[in-house]
């Protein structure tokens, strides 16, 4: 299979990568840049594991061919944070005790980071509709939910 | 006991009781934590692929693999002509690839590995079996009868457990029976008898992370397994078993498990990885489940068909319960037959009865391998019970709270298996969460067209496993004076670690966040460790870490004593300094913990770097009689607990919604009380999951239903907006601090919880779960409520 090069931003760093035109963005970020933080749960677009943002947007990682993203901006779990200062969400989601085995984690936050990006004061009804594609089975959901109205709270005074 | 053990076992030392952070938050939220998938292996990695059998129950009567390994970039290719030996858990019944017979779709019957997954799965392809068909057995009583085709003809030579009691010439690898009292006799004094049949379908774990296991053969047949594993130790011992290998040639690594729930207990599809990888010695092989195969090709939980008979007098009080379980337990049941047992031995319920007739089988069937599930045959043999005991309170004219208040089996009770019940605060758990749920009082529904109800179920849950399964762990110091606890059990997201370390930081006299606990698991430097599962961590690796503390504990102060020439008895360790409460005088671990101290009596050193050690295992569970389930102490504890929903149902639609979930569970000790409610919450919509959503959609063997578009679990949108967790705290005689386990209960009793609250709501029994808004609609249209 032929390979492409191509070249985009990910968790703001430039990188040039080739690729073979059927490789799924998960399978380009997990396997050509080990960004394994990214989660592999069904690879169907299905489960919400291996979410990232893709130009903004929450995406399933495992449905987007890596080509498309040539010129792109991608922002995995690994680039939420900066200078050891976790992002608002995650340190919500450690306060609130949201995470268990942590597998679901990373699609989660990254959901949870889009949502509140394009909708900074969510509902409770918003919030559990903006991770309705993320499976989890340890938590029972309740503190994610409110750890995503924690960081709401936290990212206001910087917003202000 | 001396002062200083006292102080350290007795009362609670801060970080115990303390809702500390977890150890691994940091790593899991920033996506550095690594699951077996993340690990590395270079360029020389191989893809393995299974070749699985379409056939429920056939003989295998060729294989030609050749077409397979001809195909440039194949390695290897394996068959059951390489796995003569069996493998098993309880009951070694099975192979790990088939060799004369398949036994359910999905069976393994050989293994590619090539350069990449898309040629192993082209090689798949290539692989010609040709099978002949054989009758086959769908349905746990039909299973059962004499006629019925039979899996196993080889039951009588496999190798068992001496608590497990198969009956060759028949389907039935396990029968456990409770014999007590006279149930035949007690009928005539009964006021009131329910009779009930109750089906549970099969469900899956659907742990979000699929089954991954790399392994890697040496020339030396050294091998490295690393797997998604919640039994890294019984792994070994098993695999190494079934090849015929010393266990010490087997290095198993295990780390951060993505969700288990049973289903990365024992071994599953981990040895078909070492098995092909044997055959490409020197390189490491992955084989990595797709989520369809996870749907039936590892364990799920199994089938249940039961029937209740209960009685009790015009007072209410239970006379007699004669319950039969016949567990639908798929195509092997060398994990299963231990269910079928833990749904016998506490086949009663939480309930004093005195008459009590239990027949619990486990039966092999064409379906998939039924293994342990969280609540491990508790959630299943609960769901029907639970409603009948609601029917009979009902039919007693007693509020079915009233009716558990006056039953439920209270510490000093004995069982039906003739144990002493120990302390229990299960009354308390039905107290508070009847409380909190405000039991009794109805409200409004929020819209005409929907109905409200409350209801609420009880549980118990003892550890199932051999009597003697045991833990071991070791406490070491740093240079700088923080603690390293070594362990073998998983950090499967219950929090086992985190709770550890507040367990080691507590018993040592140090600060939490002192302690690091020694990861990935690995069965070549990791202490033993039998299995996590049963919700037997934090009460038998707790002990064996607490022991290691107090062990490390006992050779810094002797060492301190002989230092300061005092007694060890006037010295503590707080907040990681030594200190003498006769001088005040103090001094920091880090100091002393590696290096010694000087002689206090001329040249040269004392002391050295500090190891403590600790272990622990059950000594006094004893076996049961196999005629009457009889004897004086068949398990280690109950925990036991209480939930409580309040329900509203669309007569429009039959969707069910739960508003309101309440838990109280009695753990002995909350170590973590955030933690502990955590699993409560979790498991709650579990068992919500399953009681609204979840089942295997099998039709001849077939699973219909393996993906997540078709077999739905509980998402964010399902979860009740009102949970509440509910800490009761009556100690365990022999746990750490008192603890006892929470990790499986809190989805034992959700699907009668439900059940009962429909029933409040609507009044409709359905014969099984799930309760989907199709089949409550079709109920109420049939009683003719619905609108």
């Amino acid at each position: 299979m032929s390979l492409h090069r191509i070249t985009l931003t990910i968790n703001g760093v430039h990188e040039r990568v080739d690729v073979p035109s059927n490789m799924t963005l998960l399978q380009m970020l997990r396997e050509k840049l080990a960004l394994t933080g990214t989660k592999n749960g069904c690879a169907a677009g299905e489960c919400g594991a291996c979410t990232v943002l893709w130009n903004g947007e929450a995406v399933n990682s495992c449905m987007v061919l890596a080509v498309e993203c040539d010129g792109g901006e991608v922002v995995t779990v690994e680039g939420l944070a900066h200078d050891h200062q976790l992002d608002p969400i995650q340190q919500a989601l450690l306060d609130a005790g949201g995470v268990q085995c942590g597998f679901c984690t990373p699609g989660v936050l990254i959901s949870a980071r889009a949502l509140l990006d394009r909708n900074p004061r969510p509902a409770e009804a918003e919030i559990r509709d903006a991770l309705v594609g993320n499976l989890c089975r340890c938590t029972g959901y309740q503190r994610i939910i409110e750890a995503v109205q924690a960081a709401a709270q936290a990212d206001a005074p910087a917003r202000a | 006991m001396s002062k200083t053990e006292t102080r350290a076992n007795g009362k609670m030392r801060p970080p115990v009781g303390q809702s500390v952070p977890r150890l691994d938050a940091r790593d899991k939220v920033t996506g550095a934590a690594q699951f077996a998938d993340d690990l590395q292996f270079g360029p020389g990695l191989l893809h393995a692929r299974i070749a699985r059998s379409p056939h429920p129950h056939a003989l295998i009567k060729r294989i030609d693999v050749s077409r397979a390994r001809a195909l440039p970039g194949v390695k290897a290719v394996v068959t059951g002509e390489q796995t003569p030996g069996y493998i098993g858990l309880y009951l070694q019944d099975r192979h790990i690839f088939c060799r004369d017979r398949v036994r359910y779709v999905g069976d393994p019957v050989a293994g590619v590995a090539a350069v990449d997954e898309e040629t192993a799965e082209k090689a798949i392809e290539l692989i010609e079996v040709e099978y002949e068909p054989l009758p086959a057995v769908f349905d746990p009583v039909a299973g059962a009868r004499p006629d019925a085709p039979l899996l196993h003809p080889d039951l009588g030579q496999y190798e068992v457990a001496s608590f497990i009691f198969p009956r060759p010439g028949t389907n039935i690898s396990n029968h456990f029976k409770i014999r007590r009292g006279d149930t035949e006799a007690a009928w005539g004094q009964c006021a009131t008898i329910v009779e009930r049949q109750y089906r549970v379908p099969h469900i899956q774990h659907v742990p979000i992370e699929p089954h991954v296991a790399v392994a890697k053969w040496d020339e030396q047949d050294r091998i490295t397994l690393w797997a998604s594993s919640q039994s890294p130790f019984a792994q070994r011992n098993l695999i190494a078993k079934a090849l015929h290998l010393s266990q010490s040639q087997l290095q198993v690594i295990a780390p951060y498990v993505g969700g288990g729930f049973g289903s990365k207990a024992g071994v599953s599809m981990e040895a078909l990885a070492v098995v092909i990888a044997g055959a490409v010695k020197g390189r490491p092989v992955k084989l990595r489940l797709t989520r369809e195969e996870e749907f039936f090709t590892t364990f799920v939980r199994q089938g249940l068909v039961a029937h209740f008979k209960l009685g009790c007098d015009r007072e209410g009080r239970l006379l007699a319960m004669e319950n039969t379980y016949y567990w639908d337990a798929g195509a092997y049941t060398e994990y299963g037959v231990n269910m079928t047992r833990a749904g016998g031995y506490s086949g009663t319920g939480p309930y004093d009865v005195p008459n009590v007739k239990v027949d619990s089988l486990c039966v092999y069937t064409n379906h998939p391998v039924g293994g342990p599930m969280r609540g491990f045959g508790m959630p299943e043999m609960h769901s029907g019970l639970e409603q009948a005991i609601d029917d009979l309170a009902h039919a007693v004219g007693l509020d079915p709270v009233q009716f558990r208040r006056l039953n439920c089996i209270r510490g000093g009770d004995t069982v039906a298996t003739g144990m002493t019940m120990h302390p229990t605060g299960l009354p308390e758990c039905i107290d508070r969460a009847a409380e909190a749920i405000n039991w009794g009082v109805k409200a409004p529904p929020s819209a005409p067209n929907k109905r409200r109800g409350k209801g609420l179920a009880i549980m118990w849950k003892a550890p199932a496993m051999p009597p003697n399964a045991g833990s071991s762990a070791r406490v070491a110091f740093n240079e700088d004076g923080t603690v390293t606890v070594a362990l073998g059990g998983q950090e499967i997201g219950q929090g086992a670690f985190t709770v550890r370390a507040q367990m080691a930081a507590a018993a040592l006299g140090v600060p939490y966040d002192w302690v690091r606990v020694a990861g990935p698991i690995d069965t070549n430097y990791s202490p033993y460790e039998w299995q996590t599962v049963a919700s037997r961590l934090t009460w038998s690796m707790g002990n064996a870490v607490k022991a290691a503390a107090l062990d490390a504990r006992r050779q810094v102060l002797e060492m301190v004593a002989r230092a300061w020439k005092e007694s060890p008895d006037d010295l503590d360790i707080v907040d990681g300094q030594v200190v003498s409460y006769k001088t005040e005088e103090s001094r920091s671990l880090k100091d002393i913990v590696i290096y010694g101290l000087p002689n206090p009596d001329g040249d040269g050193w004392i002391g050295g770097p500090v190891l403590g050690r600790g272990n622990f295992m059950p000594t006094y569970v004893t076996g049961l009689d196999p005629e009457t389930g009889q004897g004086p102490r068949a398990v280690v504890h109950y925990t036991t607990g209480a939930q409580a929903v309040e329900i509203e149902v669309d007569l429009e639609t039959g969707k069910v919604e739960v508003l309101r979930g309440v838990s109280a569970f009695d753990v002995g000790r909350a170590i973590n009380p955030d933690m502990v409610k955590a699993q409560m919450e979790g498991g709650l919509v579990q068992g919500i999951s399953t009681a609204l959503f979840e089942g295997l959609k099998l039709k001849d063997g077939r699973v219909q239903n393996p993906s997540f578009v078709d077999y739905r679990i509980a998402t964010a949108a399902d979860a009740p907006a009102h949970i509440e967790s509910i800490i009761v705290e009556v100690p365990q005689d022999d746990g750490p601090w008192g603890a006892r386990g929470i990790g499986e209960h809190s989805m034992v009793p959700t699907i009668p919880a439900i059940a009962n609250a429909l029933y409040d709501a609507v009044g409709i029994r359905l014969d099984a779960p799930p309760f989907t808004a199709e089949k409550v609609y079709l109920a109420m249209q049939a009683a003719g409520i619905a609108q």
